[in-house]
């Protein structure tokens, strides 16, 4: 075959100008370009913010720490938080993913459109939303008020405010995994005798579960820095209703730098954490996809 | 294991898949639903598996109603078009599946699941991949591991979906000669869909002919061949050359053709049309006696394979196909551009419902 064809007509290249070859001035200053700007917006702040924490030694950003009740309990506050909203996100999030996914009902896509909701709105108006619902003028505020339930300025009120910021998390990342990977094998599962909580847990989970882990680090990435909903429900009671992110901006107004960088500092610290995973999480992926076919 | 169907109906919006359809399948027979897509094989199939609700109508296994039944409790083994293994699980794991997910009391122990999953994967000649991942497998060995799989609960029932769709043309020979052996060899009661005419008349015992919801012939290979009760059946089993014409008092006038048909001898004309399968087309140089025959001309030869297909075109335009066997092609030397008598040694007629969607 290679020996009857024709020979090719001589390459035409250098009248092409390829895209890759734009001028090495304009290449070089892009990237550079980029590069200032990281380093400006990004990598000076993040390195300031453990300078300023670290600046009177580690005895002292210890004590800063945990030596102050009110940072202490913000801490603990923030770890108690979080993890809640996050259960409820995931429990809301696969519900909402399985049912786009798999089902097809009228309002679907208003559905689809509504999840992506916390995601436009300000987390202010988010927080002013839930003191209309609870608050004492609010809808159910009289009633929470005469049952003694607390919500406003209260660890539930930060939970869902948390969880309303950072709903659209999970499910956005399983829809399109549960759309690419069918219900084929569910279906099978059933066939084969499986209950439905057996077929979830055998064959739907392991399936979506890299997925559901990413959106499990965002989601968690996005819930411990949340602030402007936390703050407008908390009412900023140090010692009771201050989170993290809440406890750096009031040690910044007391003019408690130190203080405010420490806890600071633990925030950036999570967040690279997350970062880290988030990238060895998305070098493992693609190879797991890769099965999919 | 015998399967029954009553009048079972399903329709998707205005669409009607499945349209009251009855139809019974001997125990131990292997039977093949085929149509082309949209005649409601799948549908059916998937009704008879529990995996969708009919609208109306009923499934019996051996009398007893199904369609009451929770899928889980039908014991059915069903293969996926495109396999549905789990992919996170092993080869030996996915045929485990269904031992595994049993009630506590009804489950095997560890050993005996050990036993009989490598004695299926030896069945479908995979013992020797039950630790590799689906992904790792050709489309023939992933479609062998399905079956195993279905075959692990020991289903009363097995159901096949296009089961060997989408594999290339050569696997799809083996593996349905495989299909037919192993089917001798373990008998249990099976339904397989397939829009593949050649795949049905090869493989089933008994083949049901669908078209747009409802069955058009139930019967053996060589019955639903020779003696097409349709013309939709004739026309899908294979290629059909069609003479459009009428019927009155008795005699079909087709074009050149004319032949007696006694059944239709009403005065009043009908439309009709008669069917006749490449083999049974005659050609020659010379008119020759007989009930009428059409002059073409020889478009394209084709000598490649078992049979010498001719591509003839007829004094009015219509393109005709002819098979020749290599001895007759042999003696008649048709050459592209020479005109030729083709006369039809057998032919079936069909009243004309409209002219010709027949492949």
């Amino acid at each position: 075959m290679r020996e009857s064809a024709p020979p090719l007509p001589p390459p035409v290249e250098h009248r092409i100008r390829y895209v890759r070859e734009d001028p090495a001035w304009v290449r070089w200053s892009l990237t550079l370009a980029a590069m200032a700007v990281v380093a400006v917006l990004i990598v000076v702040p993040v390195v300031h913010v453990f300078a300023g924490a670290l600046k009177d030694g580690f005895g002292v950003y210890w004590s800063n720490l945990f030596g102050d009740p009110d940072t202490r309990h913000s801490i603990r506050l923030t770890l108690t938080v979080v993890p809640v909203a996050l259960a409820a996100n995931v429990l809301f999030g696969v519900a909402a993913a399985w049912a786009i996914a798999r089902f097809r009902f009228p309002g679907r896509t208003l559905l689809t459109a509504l999840i992506d909701l916390p995601f436009s709105v300000s987390p202010v108006v988010a927080g002013l939303m839930f003191v209309l619902i609870f608050g004492l003028q609010g809808y159910l505020g009289p009633f929470l008020r005469a049952h003694d339930v607390k919500i406003l300025f209260a660890t539930p009120g930060l939970i869902l405010a948390t969880a309303f910021v950072t709903f659209p998390f999970v499910a956005r990342e399983l829809i399109p995994v549960m759309e690419a990977i069918g219900d084929e094998e569910e279906t099978a599962a059933v066939s084969l005798g499986a209950s439905g909580w057996q077929m979830f847990r055998r064959v739907t989970v392991p399936n979506i579960k890299w997925g559901l882990l990413y959106g499990i680090i965002l989601c968690n990435a996005r819930a411990m820095g949340e602030f402007g909903a936390v703050y407008v429900v908390s009412g900023h009671i140090a010692g009771q209703t201050d989170t993290m992110p809440l406890r750096v901006e009031k040690l910044f107004q007391e003019y408690n730098l130190p203080g405010a960088f420490a806890v600071a500092s633990v925030l950036t610290l999570l967040a690279l954490l997350t970062l880290v995973i988030k990238a060895g999480l998305e070098r493992r992926v693609p190879s797991e996809r890769a099965h999919v076919d | 294991m015998s399967i029954e169907i009553r009048n079972v109906t399903r329709s998707f919006g205005s669409f009607v898949a499945v349209n009251d359809v009855s139809l019974t399948v001997p125990s131990g027979e292997l039977v093949a639903l085929l149509g082309p897509s949209g005649s409601g094989k799948t549908s059916l199939l998937r009704i008879i598996a529990g995996l969708e609700r009919p609208d109306r109508g009923q499934v019996f296994f051996e009398g007893e109603d199904a369609t009451v039944r929770d899928p889980r409790l039908r014991r059915v083994g069903f293969v996926f078009q495109h396999y549905a293994l789990f992919r996170h699980m092993s080869v030996f794991e996915n045929v485990a599946f269904g031992l595994r997910v049993r009630p506590r009391s009804a489950r095997p122990s560890k050993a005996e699941i050990q036993e009989r999953v490598m004695g299926l994967l030896k069945l479908v000649q995979l013992d020797w991949l039950a630790g590799r991942l689906p992904s790792e497998l050709s489309g023939g060995q992933r479609q062998r591991v399905a079956l195993a799989r279905a075959l692990a609960v020991q289903p009363r029932v097995l159901l096949l979906d296009e089961p060997f769709g989408s594999l290339d043309a050569q696997v799809r020979q083996e593996l349905r000669r495989w299909l037919r052996r192993l089917h001798d060899e373990i008998r249990v009661t099976s339904v397989f869909v397939t829009h593949d005419q050649e795949e049905a008349l090869e493989v089933a015992d008994r083949v049901v002919v669908m078209n747009q919801g409802r069955v058009e012939q139930v019967g053996s290979p060589q019955e639903v061949f020779d003696r097409p009760a349709t013309s939709f059946v004739m026309g899908f089993l294979g290629h059909v050359n069609i003479f459009h014409g009428r019927v009155e008092a008795g005699r079909a006038l087709l074009g050149p053709l004319a032949v007696d048909w006694p059944e239709h001898a009403a005065a009043e004309p009908r439309a009709a049309a008669a069917y006749v399968r490449p083999h049974e087309l005659d050609v020659a140089r010379a008119a020759a006696e007989g009930n009428g025959g059409i002059w073409a001309t020889v478009r394209h030869v084709n000598a490649a394979g078992a049979v010498v297909k001719l591509e003839l075109e007829a004094a009015d335009g219509g393109p005709l196909r002819v098979d020749l066997s290599p001895e007759r092609h042999e003696a008649l030397g048709p050459r592209v551009g020479e005109r030729l008598y083709v006369q039809p040694r057998r032919l079936r007629l069909f009243l004309d419902e409209a002219p010709g969607p027949a492949r």
